[in-house]
């Protein structure tokens, strides 16, 4: 019967996490791939273009910042990149994997495999201590309850709260919030780290302490692509694309 | 996500907000509760009145005056023509003219007031013959009951029920009192036994005289030598449609009627008095439970009111959800699960509530009602039932709203 219900039959887990295990084994391999990229937005009969060909490739192990002023596509790029949205034009690869033609379901199953999520307003369930909110993308697999609960735990204790498992958000500050989600993002071994606007919430205390652990992360091999309109918090990437009306303006690599 | 999960997440939802939940919960409890309870009195209804027409006795053939209007054997109605008399009782205790009756007794039936020591009881007078105990399958409890003798001598003598016995007395030992009906006195000769199991009370507040008495002093005039019914014993139960038959024919031959359509009587068994009687109670029965059903639609759809109102609520929770790789489906199972527990919870607690009802009612109420486990077992699967069905809609809403939409949202 689980295996009927759950989301994700346990031979395509087996295989991506294979996948997985490559890409981390060899870096320098593309983890995103924009070739042409075009998304226009209809509303009635008025047409929107926010994305006007894009091509981009960002390699395994990359830390970098997409930045780029309202209305410039930034957003957009960043539901394109982290398979929240389709393109109307132009190719997509995550991971080695073509996605342009994927359906809403094989959809979740990337996201849920693939990419782990930051967002600006953190996004964790009130009712749910950390360890259940951290737990919830290794829901949506097969994962058992008790594997789950010790890897929710590990990833806690990594982000530096191994002793607030069982706090709910609301007895959490601002940045250990944001830290509980950082972990929820790490729990399902993704590919890709996508934060958006991580630190907009944070006061400059918290934001020192959620970017130095990108940093970590980073070290650590991780690929991490972060959306941010903020210069100091992008300098903390060692690549920073600039998005103007729907297209690349800059890609610089900084030196340090 | 495992069904533990998902019901785990929708106790939690249904949960946390409680004052909510409760509201939707009483609902479809009440309605459940309602349903219960109106199929619990149609039964119970069905089985007193079943019970009632049991207790007049056994293998039992009732003549009234009057003819049937039915087809199927159902009583027409209690004619007021006098068209039953003595001797038609006479004939059908004859062995040779109805080999399969077993036992006649007439009743003429009146209703007088009684008087003994100043004290006053009204009550209803029936004169009958010496098989009446039998053929009515009653008891003495003390004295003896009337005799062929006292119909002869239309003798001035009395038998009780309990309850008259003791209206008039205070007590039942009243053998060798006098009572007093009109100008004349009655020596009590018996005291019949309690009925109490049947529940009706008219069976044991009634008087019994000599036929031949009733006639004489008591219904006087054109009705004289009438009676209101003639009930008919067949000698066994294999023997009733052939006593029928032989009643039928009888009465049709003395009263001189050729064609059985216009027969000026009516003979009925006890199974078609309480098929007729089951029928009306089966109507009334359906009719109270669809309008308890109704109570139950009212709960469905605050069910899906709430679910409504708990999808736009947790647009950013199912956003999130679908974006850590939720399928649509999870989704939509998640909510409908939430609504199922609604609905179960209505379901269960309704049962409860119909249960403690049934027990706590038919002594408030002189009535009786039968839970039938057919009825709980049918409204809880309702209930649940309903849940679902009322949060099709609701999950489905969510189930399709697009993750970046809902973590937008606010």
């Amino acid at each position: 019967m689980a295996d009927v219900f759950d989301a994700f039959p346990s031979t395509s887990t087996t295989s991506t996490t294979s996948t997985t295990s490559t890409a981390l084994a060899e870096p320098g391999s593309p983890v995103i791939e924009l070739v042409g990229a075009r998304k226009t937005y209809r509303t009635g009969s008025i047409e929107f273009e926010a994305l006007r060909g894009i091509d981009l490739r960002i390699e395994q192990g990359e830390y970098v910042a997409i930045m780029g002023p309202s209305g410039s596509g930034k957003s957009t790029l960043m539901n394109i990149i982290g398979c929240l949205d389709t393109l109307t034009e132009g190719d997509y690869r995550l991971a080695g994997d073509d996605i342009a033609e994927l359906d809403e379901i094989d959809l979740a199953q990337i996201r849920n495999l693939r990419i782990g999520f930051v967002f600006q307003q953190f996004h964790l369930l009130p009712a749910l201590s950390a360890w259940r909110n951290v737990e919830l993308p290794l829901m949506y697999r097969q994962v058992p309850v008790g594997e789950r609960k010790a890897r929710a735990a590990a990833a806690l204790e990594r982000v530096g709260l191994g002793d607030r498992v069982a706090n709910r958000p609301g007895e959490l500050s601002g940045g250990q919030q944001q830290r509980v989600a950082v972990a929820r993002a790490l729990v399902g071994e993704p590919d890709l780290l996508l934060a958006d606007e991580p630190t907009g919430n944070l006061d400059s205390q918290s934001t020192a302490d959620v970017l130095g652990l990108l940093d970590e992360l980073h070290q650590q091999g991780r690929t991490i692509v972060l959306i941010t309109h903020e210069l100091e918090v992008a300098q903390h990437a060692r690549r920073i694309v600039w998005v103007r009306d729907g297209l690349i303006q800059s890609d610089e690599v900084i030196d340090r | 996500m495992s069904w533990t999960e998902t019901l785990r997440t929708g106790l939690a939802a249904v949960r946390s907000h409680g004052l909510r939940s409760a509201l939707t919960v009483l609902g479809i409890l009440i309605g459940i509760a309602a349903v219960i309870l109106t199929v619990g009195l149609g039964l119970g209804t069905q089985k007193d009145v079943s019970a009632q027409i049991s207790s007049l006795g056994s293998n039992l053939l009732i003549v009234t005056p009057g003819s049937s209007t039915g087809t199927d054997g159902v009583r027409g109605g209690f004619g007021s023509a006098a068209t039953l008399t003595r001797a038609d009782a006479e004939a059908l205790a004859s062995r040779t003219n109805a080999p399969d009756v077993s036992a006649v007794a007439p009743e003429k039936t009146t209703s007088t007031s009684l008087e003994a020591n100043d004290t006053n009881w009204t009550t209803s007078v029936t004169g009958t013959t010496a098989d009446w105990l039998d053929v009515r399958s009653r008891e003495l409890e003390n004295g003896r009951f009337l005799t062929a003798a006292d119909d002869t001598d239309r003798a001035d003598v009395i038998v009780l029920g309990s309850e008259t016995a003791t209206e008039l007395f205070g007590t039942t030992r009243v053998v060798g009192q006098s009572v007093t009906i009109g100008d004349d006195d009655y020596q009590v000769v018996g005291v019949l036994a309690a009925e109490g199991a049947s529940g009706s009370e008219d069976l044991d507040d009634i008087a019994l005289v000599p036929l031949s008495t009733a006639s004489e002093q008591l219904v006087g005039g054109n009705a004289r030598n009438s009676v209101s019914t003639i009930y008919v014993q067949a000698a066994s139960t294999d023997q009733l449609s052939a006593a029928n038959q032989e009643t039928t024919n009888l009465l049709l031959n003395l009263h001189g009627i050729t064609a059985t359509d216009s027969a000026d009587f009516t003979v009925s068994s006890q199974d078609a008095l309480v098929s007729t009687a089951t029928a009306v109670y089966r109507t009334l029965t359906v009719l109270l439970t669809g309008i308890a059903a109704l109570s139950l639609l009212v709960g469905g759809i605050g069910v899906m009111n709430i679910m409504l109102v708990s999808v736009t609520e947790r647009t950013r929770e199912i956003g999130l959800r679908k974006a850590l790789g939720a399928p649509p489906w999870a989704i939509r199972r998640q909510f409908l699960v939430e609504a199922s527990v609604l609905g179960l919870a209505g379901g269960v607690i309704g049962a409860g509530l119909g249960i403690v009802a049934a027990h706590v009612l038919p002594g408030l109420l002189d009535t009786s009602i039968v839970v039938s486990g057919a009825a709980v077992a049918g409204s809880v699967v309702v209930a649940v039932g309903i849940g679902l069905v009322f949060g099709v809609y609701p999950a489905t809403r969510a189930a399709r709203l697009t993750p970046i939409d809902a973590l937008r949202s606010e």
